[in-house]
């Protein structure tokens, strides 16, 4: 992988962070953390890898986003509206009645997202029902779904996951943004993982995959190239990630939903464009 | 298009054939459509549409959930998936996949629910969904059917396929009484008047239709002469041919297989007490669990008989 265009991706995924504070700013509050931590996931998806046509969302041979966690909206929107889906500006009006943006993903709403999402586990058997879908149909291409490991309580989460495996979708990546932490405290306080969450999703037919820094777009794209080579099977990419990652208030708490006062988002703000221009100015 | 079966006699056939019966003409036809089952395709014999078009039957095992899902994201790539599970699983455990995944996200999927109410008889209350079309109800924009013989069921199921909502629609497995002969036809959304009558309207679908008619042969024996409605849609409500009948006959009767505080009854009461008020009577189930026990003995315990119709219908008119 080539440096320059490593160096396009870091800037992407913090381009990315900075639209996402805004995002959210228009509100006041959201879910800050979740958001943050696949920031650079969706840099190298929306980035690097994903075929689409922003002028055509629903082009057929697209390859597809599911976003399962669908809470992290602010991070999609961001991401599409740097991939030109729309304005950029037109997603600074969070939850506004009037607005296409709610803060769960919402497919009815907003030009590029693909599924409606908020009720954790259901993205997942959408992703897996568009694989096989578009298996069926001989289309190449690819799905991914973006799960969280809070999500990853849901029943729902291992029963696609079996049925994935059961009928050898390789062409559905996953990840799990592994923060580490759900609403009420860390997954370990709240309900622990076992063996881990990779072990669960090997012992059920996936293909797993750590990423041991999920928040380095070097390690996640080197993840997704591998997936690409997988035969029979689905595969799970699990990114250790930090949630709130980027912003300095919000990696310090860890938290899952923010609100902060107009001055706090004013100096929230100032850091994103501030680390933004000065990480511009450093790959130059 | 309708025929009157002459007898009602009961089918030589198995209800449940005229689901596959119509899977299989449409699939011969449409590459689109699919059936998904969690491991109850044995129970509809659904095993034949596994057998003629394997690439295009899936079984998601035990896992209606996630079966719902999947259809979702089948239909995003543009297939008509159905799903079928018993009527319990196929709606209260699934209620939020088939709100937010299907309804909301508007993915035209076919959920099909069989063993209805007390048709489900010796599979006793765990298996046995008094409140599965009540719940479909709350669903907006899905379309809600409860047919009432293999060639409504047929009709219905063709019918389905072409729909741009969701659908969920009852299956009855066994064999029971022909109310139509085969090759009718029905239209999702019109109710069928099935007989003219002036003094009380009798609406009932599903296994009811049969005991509808028969009541309103009791009754005409006491010079009775009721109007017999099989409303085979319960969403969206013929209100049409229900105002008109209602504006006859001034008193009805609905007779459901199911939970009347959440059923065909109720949504009819909520039309009539806006457009047409009428003294009403509830049969169908009242507030209670289901039970092991025959379906006869069932009709019997839920006071669901011919005989009970009937003497609701008297009531009714003793209100007007």
């Amino acid at each position: 992988m080539h440096m320059e265009n490593l160096n396009r991706l870091r800037l992407l995924a913090c381009e990315i962070r900075m639209e996402t504070m805004k995002i959210i700013a228009s509100k006041g509050n959201g879910h800050v953390g979740g958001s943050l931590s696949i920031a650079d996931v969706l840099a190298v998806l929306y980035g690097e890898v994903m075929k689409y046509d922003p002028q055509d969302p629903n082009w057929k041979e697209r390859d597809w986003l599911v976003l399962s966690k669908g809470h992290a909206g602010p991070a999609l929107y961001a991401a599409l509206g740097i991939a030109g889906f729309y304005p950029r500006e037109a997603a600074y009006h969070l939850n506004e009645a009037e607005s296409d943006f709610p803060s769960h993903a919402d497919h009815n709403r907003t030009r590029g997202v693909d599924f409606t999402t908020g009720s954790l586990g259901q993205g997942m058997s959408e992703a897996v029902g568009v694989a096989l879908g578009n298996k069926m149909q001989g289309i190449d291409s690819h799905v991914f779904v973006i799960c969280g490991d809070g999500e990853c309580d849901e029943g729902q989460i291992w029963e696609a996951a079996q049925f994935a495996a059961h009928n050898h979708l390789d062409n559905l990546i996953g990840f799990v943004d592994s923060n580490g932490r759900q609403l009420d405290g860390t997954i370990d306080e709240v309900m622990s993982h076992g063996k881990g969450i990779g072990a669960k999703f090997d012992a059920f037919g996936w293909e797993v995959i750590e990423v041991i820094d999920g928040n380095d777009v070097e390690q996640i794209l080197e993840a997704v190239r591998k997936a690409f080579t997988v035969n029979g099977k689905p595969t799970m990419i699990i990114l250790n990630t930090v949630k709130g990652k980027g912003i300095d208030f919000a990696e310090t708490s860890g938290e899952h939903s923010s609100t902060l006062n107009s001055q706090q988002w004013a100096e929230v703000l100032e850091e994103a464009e501030r680390k933004y221009a000065e990480l511009r100015e450093a790959l130059q | 298009m309708f025929r009157l079966a002459n007898r009602h006699d009961v089918d030589s056939r198995a209800n449940r054939d005229a689901y596959s019966d119509a899977m299989l003409e449409m699939m011969r036809n449409d590459e689109r459509i699919v059936h998904i089952d969690c491991d109850l395709a044995w129970c509809i014999n659904a095993t034949r549409i596994q057998k003629e078009f394997p690439e295009r039957f899936f079984n998601a095992g035990i896992a209606e959930a996630n079966a719902v899902g999947v259809a979702c994201g089948l239909e995003a790539t543009g297939m008509i998936p159905f799903v079928h599970s018993f009527g319990v699983f196929a709606s209260r455990r699934v209620f939020d996949q088939v709100f937010l995944s299907a309804g909301y996200s508007e993915r035209a999927i076919h959920i099909i629910g069989s063993d209805p109410g007390i048709t489900a008889s010796f599979n006793g209350p765990t298996h046995m969904p008094l409140e599965d079309c009540g719940l479909y109800l709350n669903v907006p924009n899905a379309i809600v059917m409860d047919p009432c013989d293999y060639a409504q069921t047929y009709a219905l199921t063709r019918r389905s396929a072409a729909e741009k909502s969701l659908t969920y629609m009852r299956l009855i497995r066994r064999t029971f009484r022909t109310i139509y002969e085969d090759g009718s036809d029905f239209e999702i959304g019109k109710g069928v008047l099935l007989r003219e009558g002036k003094d009380v309207t009798i609406i009932a679908s599903g296994v009811m239709v049969y005991n509808a008619i028969k009541a309103a042969e009791l009754l005409e024996k006491q010079g009775i002469n009721a109007e017999v409605i099989d409303m085979h849609t319960w969403k969206p409500l013929d209100e049409e041919l229900l105002i008109r009948s209602v504006g006859k006959t001034g008193a009805i009767v609905t007779a459901e297989n199911h939970e009347v505080n959440t059923g065909l009854g109720s949504a009819i009461a909520n039309v009539l007490a806006a457009r047409h008020p009428v003294p009403q009577e509830f049969i169908g189930i009242h507030n209670r669990y289901g039970m092991v026990a025959s379906q006869d003995y069932l009709e019997r315990e839920f006071e669901m008989t011919p005989e009970n119709i009937a003497e609701a219908a008297i009531r009714a008119i003793g209100r007007k």
